[in-house]
């Protein structure tokens, strides 16, 4: 039941400059044993959208990056990033965050930086000094440059890992939940940096469970649920594809619920003191009126539009425990 | 190559410039990718030169880490151990410890004699066998491989850093059994296995082909492990597996019966070094031994190939 709400047809023959920064047709990964991580995945990711991939625990996320990035060869279907015909093509304009941070414990922030960018064929080492110490600032992590990588904190770690994904000019960074591990500040940091590098035109492809985070800086958003994409679209779309419930405080619960049925609404949720129902195109005064009219003792009236989290629980199930 | 182009820009991502800036830097970028190739000599310099780069990365690393330096500490103390054990013997019964006694450059022989069947190989095998699944079991690989290395040239550049450590591991081993014999022991001509006798010059003009043979037998071993290293994600494993084979080869190699196996072990050429030891040196001998070698670079050289371009990097 995907809800492609922003569908761009002819996506794959794009041009590399204007065309998306990420197109999948059919991408399915099945890992020996059986297990499909991801299952028929059609993601258009236009350019310079800040793009949320949402979805719960073990839902094919950072396999979908692995693939993108050219790390995990698909079972079938196809992707291209930046309209390059392979991804190693395009990778050099590209800065990647794959599951965590990973870097050589016996050398320093610097060094391992020095490392990674010795590794792009097309990165000038005659600046290598300049940009590498440039990333670490823009990361917060001057001070600890000289500093072995394994004595970094798990913050600070995470931190070094977004300074490797900058350090060159990028069209596009993947960033696999850029925030795991960071404090209050760096979280902070994290957004602000990657509303600044979308400012400068690059796409941000970004997954994380953080919804409060992602309602605060992503334009466009992808949730996916047991490797399947259920929704897609911008964040207005996507609000407004689930409907807005009306909540009732009142002691005559039971009578209001009836009320309430009578005026033609559904989902509804009686509680102790309260009654809520899915609003729909109905309009709120008209709803107290008819509630006033039935002589209930109305106390309180709230229209609630449901927040990311609602969205998103209603699109992957309440379930807890991880599908496998 | 646009080299200086868009990096030259440096972090203008970073410093959030304007939306058609990154778009001008894709231009002659997203040429250069196809038009721009290896084909065109501008792009094939800027490709080797990257290459030295990143090959220089890698021996940087495999020199500095703390356990390679104490696996090439244990390399240059085994011959000085050797040296000093036969000093203190004396002239002693055995005929080879009487000419290293009697002359200092057999030593480097008797070093290569000693530490070829184990010593030599374990150094090796822990660098190699280190070099893929290490990087995996770090996840390091991942970001490698997204940097973009490539997987070939990564591949490639990996296995040249094995080389260049067989060779320091071999070129160690006879500069410090050398050291260890001008200090310990009478220098003069060197009397040959074949009992004719060359001058001290020649003699270590035998012995610079004794540390080559001995490293290109190396550099076949590094190749075994460098695709045993591909099919796993812990190092241990992969240097353990290398060793283990070291071991069972010489093993069925000391079987009488087995003796038709024999030519296809790496391990029983690896004694070949000797023929620099006659008069005159045993080409077809240590030729031999050196196609042997190259047979096993190509074969697991292909394996590691066929196995880490295919591979998901799941770690
Ligand atoms: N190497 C592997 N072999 C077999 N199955 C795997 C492998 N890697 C991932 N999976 C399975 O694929 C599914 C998707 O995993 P993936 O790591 O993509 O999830 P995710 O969305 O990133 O989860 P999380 O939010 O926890 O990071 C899971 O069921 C997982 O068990
Ligand atoms: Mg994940």
């Amino acid at each position: 039941m995907t809800t492609t709400i922003d569908a761009a047809g002819d996506a794959m023959t794009a041009s590399p400059a204007g065309g998306p920064a990420i197109v999948t047709r059919g991408l399915t990964k099945r890992f020996r044993g059986g297990q499909i991580a991801v299952d028929h995945l059609d993601l258009t990711v236009p350019r310079g959208a800040v793009f949320g991939f949402l979805g719960p625990n073990g839902s094919g996320k950072t396999t979908t990056i692995r693939m993108l990035l050219g790390l995990v060869t698909p079972t079938s279907g196809s992707s291209s990033i930046l309209g390059a015909a392979s991804p190693v093509q395009a990778l050099t304009r590209v800065g990647a965050l794959v599951e965590g941070p990973a870097f050589y414990p016996y050398l320093s922030g610097a060094a391992n930086l020095r490392r990674f960018d010795a590794a792009d064929p097309s990165a000038d080492p005659r600046t290598v000094g300049r940009r590498v110490a440039e990333a670490l600032d823009r990361v917060g992590l001057a001070a600890a440059a000289k500093k072995r990588y394994r004595a970094y904190s798990l913050g600070m770690r995470q931190r070094l890992a977004i300074a490797a994904t900058l350090l060159g000019p990028r069209e596009l960074l993947v960033l696999d939940e850029p925030t795991n591990g960071l404090d209050p500040q760096g979280t902070r940091e994290v957004r602000n940096l990657i509303k600044d590098v979308a400012a400068g035109g690059t796409t941000v492809f970004v997954s994380s469970h953080l919804l409060a985070e992602v309602e605060q800086m992503c334009t466009h958003i992808g949730v996916m649920s047991t490797g399947r994409l259920v929704a897609e679209g911008t964040l207005t779309e996507l609000r407004s594809a689930s409907v807005p419930r009306i909540r009732v405080e009142t002691p005559d619960s039971s009578l209001a619920a009836a009320a309430l049925t009578a005026f033609g609404l559904t989902n509804i949720i009686p509680a102790p003191g309260e009654v809520s129902a899915e609003l729909g195109d109905a309009l709120p005064e008209r709803v107290t009126a008819a509630l006033v009219r039935e002589g209930i003792a109305v106390r309180g009236l709230q229209v609630v539009h449901p927040t990311l989290e609602d969205v998103f629980v209603h699109l992957t199930g309440e379930g807890f425990d991880v599908e496998a | 190559m646009s080299k200086v182009g868009p990096l030259g820009e440096g972090l203008s991502v970073s410093a959030g410039v304007q939306a058609d800036s990154s778009a001008v830097s894709a231009g002659p970028r997203a040429r250069s990718l196809s038009g721009d190739g290896p084909e065109s000599p501008r792009g094939a310099l800027a490709g080797v030169r990257a290459g030295v780069r990143l090959l220089r990365s890698e021996i940087g690393l495999t020199f500095r880490r703390p356990r390679n330096l104490a696996l090439l500490g244990v390399l240059a103390v085994v011959p000085l151990v050797i040296g000093v054990a036969i000093r203190a013997a004396g002239d002693g019964a055995d005929s080879f410890v009487g000419q290293v006694a009697g002359n200092g450059l057999v030593l480097t022989f008797a070093a290569f004699f000693v530490m070829l069947p184990l010593v030599l190989p374990l150094a090796v095998g822990v660098v190699a066998g280190d070099s893929i699944a290490g990087e995996a079991g770090l996840g390091t690989l991942r970001y490698l491989l997204t940097a973009p290395a490539g997987r070939t040239r990564l591949l490639a550049l990996k296995y040249a850093n094995v080389v260049v450590f067989a060779v320091a591991a071999c070129a160690l081993v006879a500069v410090s059994a050398l050291v260890t014999g001008l200090v310990l022991f009478p220098v003069g001509p060197v009397t040959l296995l074949s009992g004719s006798t060359i001058p001290l010059a020649e003699g270590l003009l035998r012995i610079g082909l004794v540390a080559l043979y001995a490293a290109a037998g190396m550099a076949a071993l590094g190749a075994l492990a460098l695709a045993i290293s591909t099919l796993t994600e812990t190092s241990i494993g992969a240097i353990a597996t290398t060793l283990v084979l070291v071991v069972v080869a010489q093993v069925l190699q000391a079987i009488p019966q087995l003796a038709v196996i024999e030519p296809y072990l790496l391990t029983s050429w690896w004694a070949g070094f000797d023929g620099a030891l006659r008069d005159p040196v045993a080409t077809d001998q240590m030729g031999q031994g050196l196609l042997v070698f190259a047979a096993y670079i190509v074969v697991c050289g292909s394996i590691a190939w066929a196995r880490f371009t295919s591979r998901d990097i799941t770690a």
